[in-house]
């Protein structure tokens, strides 16, 4: 991806959900019905290096596996195979701890309703012994204020902030431990246009003055194009193509990203005649044989139907997973 | 040609505990036949409020409390309830963000779509079901026969998305109100989703209203703009004028804050502060707190100032546009 050492680095990492059949579907077996237990693939055998002090931007659809993905980094979820580096240390069992946190797209959701924002900021560290008790307060008070939040409003509640400014809130509790790898998922989306950007700005400002690193996922091409260095594109639970920002933009290698390239509306564009990829986004419950994007895609063979594309370097620093890449 | 819709100084007020609340103040526009307008605007702004009124669909403590909607000539304002019944998902549709929410969870899509047809026309129940089944096909929604028997949520939400836009074009209507009917999708679906609406619009000549926060979206699809913002239209006009030569310090500034706009990795021109609520809208100039332009004189309500044909902006000072 580049000469820099990843700071985080996701390996082969594959990650399944399973739903248990249940007790009707159990019952239904004892008399010869056949209810086997569903196997979502979320993600499957993804592999992400995140160069440090550098933007990763990660976009898809519903359902293509992007949350899941920032989980794993982030140590919510345990990968079922793969593995998870920090600066080299596997930390796949025992999760990153503080040094990856995570920035939510709902922040209705994402803060405790009940805690002052005060609290909401500075317990971590007071947990975590960051900083002596004393300061505390002196810290949280720094902590808003670098985040653009007046620390005067730190005796209140989630629900007396406007939207953009609880994102703040969400933003300034995760810097409160002062982490390396910033997990920001959609974490824009629920925004107003204007209030993005001052959001936007923010991240911006923040990788410069503490040098972090941040794996952006959004569905938002326009956003990520903007802050990523570069760019992984997934489809249902695979990576279908991994490029530095300006080639992918430019010049995108895999139909799927090229499709989603197409579709997407730009203020540039006008009065446009929308030609979208048929059909619906598959269910990852039953995903097709394949390269996954075969029923979608115009330049699909008898190929794609049987053989997994490998993820294979097509030019440069940038990978593809499809079959086209062959006969090029 | 007189346009199909004509919104005349429409205001819309909640009364609420801390009194009158104007969420609509004094909002014109007309649309033509076969026309696209897209009304752009951030939360709070009026936007869908805006809709709401035209479909006579504000209910209390909500109010439209002054102004007229001239519907083909007729004035829809205090229209007793039983005449908006002939009109509302005949003449005028609308479609809403949320599918899950429009369409009936307990009945199947062909009850709800044959019910739709026969509220506003006598047909059978078999040539009803006939042209259900074609107007989905039409949204192109995949195997119309089998998908008509499912319940909404055996279908996905842009399949839902389909069969609610599908139904708000059963009757051919003169106007078609779209409240931020792609939002909730993702980009390849709300390709497709744009496609059909295009194209049907364009055959049936249906006049279209799309009302979001995405000027990418109103970009591709509209053929006039209108900015909202606490509750006015603050710069309204062709498409290819306001985008590219924005006379109003407001629309300019979301232009510059889109990311697509600003250099890669660098500073996004950002709009100091917050939209104000509806309840907080200061008296004159809603933009003023905002603006880099403000003045004294932005503390009365400012006129519009017209522009040629169609163009219009709600400033005392409109930046220069690209003609001067």
């Amino acid at each position: 991806m580049s000469d820099t050492p990843p700071i985080l680095e996701l390996a082969e990492v594959s990650k399944r959900f399973v739903r248990k059949a249940d007790l009707a579907a159990r019952i239904l077996n004892l008399f010869g019905a056949s209810h086997a237990d569903e196997t979502v693939y979320a993600v499957d055998q993804v592999s992400i290096a995140i160069p440090k002090g550098q933007v990763v931007g990660l976009v898809g659809e519903s359902g293509c596996g992007k949350s899941t993905v920032g989980r794993v980094a982030a140590g919510l979820l345990r990968p079922n195979e793969g593995s998870v580096r920090l600066n080299g240390k596997d930390v796949t069992t025992d999760g990153a701890g503080l040094s990856v946190q995570m920035i939510f797209q709902d922040p209705f959701s994402s803060l405790n309703p009940r805690k002052r924002v005060a609290d909401l900021i500075g317990e971590a560290p007071r947990v975590h012994r960051i900083v002596p008790r004393e300061t505390l307060e002196d810290y949280v008070a720094q902590t808003m204020e670098r985040c653009g939040l007046d620390p005067s409003f730190r005796r209140r509640f989630p629900h007396q902030f406007s939207g953009g400014q609880r994102q703040r809130i969400g933003i300034a509790r995760a810097l409160a431990v002062k982490p390396e790898v910033l997990i920001c998922d959609e974490a824009v989306s629920a925004l107003d246009v204007s209030i993005q950007a001052q959001i936007l700005n923010l991240f911006l400002e923040l990788k410069e003055a503490y040098g972090l690193t941040y794996l952006f996922i959004s569905h938002d091409l326009g956003v990520v194009r903007h802050v990523s260095d570069h760019v992984v594109v997934m489809y249902l639970g695979r990576v279908v193509e991994q490029a530095p920002t300006a080639a992918l933009f430019d010049a995108p290698k895999h139909p799927y990203t090229q499709a989603l390239l197409a579709g997407a509306p730009r203020i540039s564009r006008r009065r446009q005649v929308f030609a979208p990829v048929k059909g619906e986004i598959p269910s990852p419950l039953a995903p097709p044989t394949g390269c996954h994007f075969h029923p979608r895609c115009p330049f699909a063979m008898p190929r794609c139907r049987e053989e997994r594309p490998a993820l294979k370097a097509v030019a440069g620093d940038r990978l593809s997973a499809c079959h086209l890449n062959d006969a090029a | 040609m007189t346009p199909v819709l004509q919104v005349e100084n429409l205001t819309t007020s909640f009364f609420t505990g801390a009194g009158e609340v104007k969420a609509v103040n004094g909002v014109s526009f007309a649309v033509e036949r076969g026309e696209v307008l897209g009304i752009v605007g951030e939360s709070g702004s009026g936007k869908s409020v805006t809709g709401f009124s035209i479909m006579g669909l504000v209910s209390p403590p909500g109010r439209v409390t002054g102004g007229r909607i001239l519907f083909n000539g007729r004035n829809l304002v205090g229209l007793p309830e039983a005449e908006w019944r002939k009109l509302r998902g005949h003449r005028i549709t609308m479609v809403f963000q949320d599918p899950m929410t429009t369409l009936n969870p307990v009945l199947r899509i062909d009850t709800q779509m044959i019910e739709a047809i026969q509220a506003h026309e006598r047909v059978s129940r078999r040539a009803a079901d006939a042209r259900a089944r074609e107007a989905l096909a039409k949204v192109g929604i995949p195997d119309p026969a089998s998908r008509i028997k499912a319940y909404p949520h055996q279908l996905s939400g842009g399949m839902r998305q389909r069969v609610a836009i599908a139904i708000a074009l059963l009757h051919g209507p003169d106007v078609l109100i779209a409240d931020e009917p792609t939002t909730a999708l993702d980009v390849t679906i709300q390709g497709q989703i744009l496609a059909e609406v295009q194209t049907l619009c364009r055959e049936t000549g249906t006049a279209l209203v799309w009302i979001t926060h995405d000027l990418a979206v109103v970009a591709g699809l509209a053929n006039r703009i209108a900015v909202m913002y606490g509750g006015r239209i603050v710069e309204e006009g062709d498409v290819d004028d306001v985008l590219d030569a924005p006379r109003h310090p407001y629309t300019r500034g979301l232009i510059d804050s889109l990311p697509e706009h600003g250099s890669h990795g660098g500073r996004l021109r950002q709009i100091p502060g917050r939209a104000p609520a509806p309840h907080e809208t200061p008296p004159g100039c809603a933009f003023a707190p905002r603006c880099a332009y403000a003045d004294e004189a932005c503390a009365t309500p400012p006129p519009v100032q017209v522009f040629g044909f169609g163009r219009g902006v709600r400033c005392v000072r409109p930046l220069p546009g690209s003609d001067q």
